[in-house]
């Protein structure tokens, strides 16, 4: 399980978490979301453009 | 770098204790109103006309540009300084307690259809300006800004809104796909109806595509567009049980005034700016190029530094006291109160922003958002043949 987080507001997408607001259940793949789904906070970074989070990066 | 705390962040914004402005001008708006209404006063009815379209352009053009940024260190102090978002929260209170005052005028005093008039067109400037407070709130991540952002919409009926600008407008903005971006050739007039009508689409598409990924149909309870305008019906329904149902022309015609009062600003906020489609189809990302920005004072604060809008498209969840100035982003000659007032009269408003967006692209205007069946026109007289290609 892998998180994701946008560089511009710092939102952080968590496969294991899934995002339920933005209709991805908990334990949805990041490879299953689509392409043009963009930071449901800023909405300035579409999911090619997140960056991955290694286990050992901490969130500021 | 070493951040800096709250109160060494404080001395770097320079309109500290001029932000309470924001709702001190409504309260301001509402004692002219109720003299106007005790001492039989006509022309104190449209106090909140006079001051947006006379009085603040005026004053900005006195008052002049405050250009200050914020350092780099200080930006997160001040926005983690909660007295900055006390202020907007204390304004959404002010504006329901101002609303619901002016409903209850309208629908219980003995008015002449000229107050009547006056009074509707003050709440139609109260409750549009307040979309701007809803604006700020709405692209703040804590629920409760976003749940005050739904409720400060309810009376001008534009919940949908809250949907359309984040997710849509944000992503499509100086596009000619958005509607929220106008085009250079676009009469105020043209874009008011388009603006209106498929703001109202991309929001409702929005939600539709978001609950189907949900496995929900769009008339569903989770549907934030249905949310919002379930709160204006509510609110709406309770001040017609309270002053009676010959309120509603008042209510409708209030709402389509304040709306349109946000339509200006978002009509003069990208006017003519278009960013560039790379090669993989998709248009380059947002640049401070692609929105028009101004540093007059007296308009700022009251619209929480709205105008300094390219850092606002670049950093959406930035709160205003935050947001910072840029040297070369597109300026505009005035500030949004002025430039509204030049956007009801199309062709000053073509005569003094299509030479700016000329000018912006370096002669090019092939590089604009043209508005369609109008590029010959503008192509012919504003050549580009011997402008500089990149710029
Ligand atoms: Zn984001």
């Amino acid at each position: 399980m892998a998180r994701y987080r946008c560089g511009e507001c710092g939102f952080v997408y968590d496969e294991a978490e899934g995002c339920e607001h933005e209709g991805f259940p908990p334990g949805t793949a990041w490879a299953d979301i689509p392409d043009d789904w963009a930071c449901p906070d800023c909405a300035v970074v579409e999911k090619p453009e997140f960056d991955r989070l290694d286990d050992t990066t901490v969130e500021h | 770098m070493e951040a800096l705390s709250i109160e060494q962040a404080r001395d770097y914004d320079h309109k500290r204790y001029l932000w309470p402005m924001g709702f001190g001008i409504i309260l301001l708006i509402g004692a002219l109103t109720s003299v106007g209404l005790y001492a039989g006063m006509t022309l104190f009815l449209f106090s909140a006309p006079l001051i947006t379209y006379g009085v603040i352009p005026l004053m900005d053009w006195l008052i002049g540009k405050d250009s200050a940024n914020p350092p780099e260190e200080a930006l997160a102090a001040l926005e983690s300084d909660p007295y900055y978002r006390w202020l907007t929260y204390i304004y959404v209170g002010i504006e329901l307690v101002f609303f619901a005052f002016l409903a209850y005028v309208v629908g219980t005093f003995q008015l002449s259809w000229l107050e009547w008039f006056g009074l509707t067109w003050t709440t139609g400037i109260l409750t549009g300006v307040s979309i701007n407070t809803a604006h700020e709130l709405g692209h703040k991540k804590p629920r409760l800004e976003r749940w005050l952002a739904m409720i400060a919409l309810a009376p001008v009926a534009y919940g949908h809104f809250y949907v359309e600008h984040n997710k849509g407008h944000h992503r499509r903005v100086a596009t000619p796909q958005d509607p929220a971006s106008a085009r250079m050739g676009e009469s105020f007039w043209r874009f008011l109806p388009r603006t209106m009508v498929l703001s109202v689409a991309s929001a409702w598409r929005i939600e539709k595509e978001r609950l189907a990924r949900k496995g929900k149909c769009a008339f569903s309870s989770d549907n934030e567009v249905l949310q919002a305008w379930a709160m204006t019906a509510v609110l709406w329904f309770a001040l017609m049980a309270a002053f009676g149902t010959q309120l509603l022309p008042f209510l409708v015609l209030q709402a389509f005034l304040g709306a349109s009062l946000l339509e200006a600003v978002n009509y003069v906020e990208h006017y003519g700016l278009l960013r560039r489609k790379m090669d993989n189809g998709r248009f380059e990302r947002v640049q401070p190029a692609h929105s028009w920005n101004n540093d007059h004072i007296v308009t700022n604060v009251f619209l929480f530094h709205l105008q300094r809008h390219s850092d606002h498209h670049a950093h959406p969840t930035r709160r205003y006291q935050a947001l910072r100035h840029f040297d070369d982003a597109p300026e505009l000659p005035t500030g949004y109160a002025g430039m509204i007032l030049l956007a009801y009269v199309p062709w000053l408003w073509f005569r003094v922003m299509d030479p700016r967006v000329v000018r912006h692209y370096r002669g090019d205007i092939r590089r604009a958002n043209l508005q369609p069946g109008r590029e010959e026109k503008l192509l012919a007289r504003y050549p580009a043949a011997d402008a500089a290609g990149e710029g």
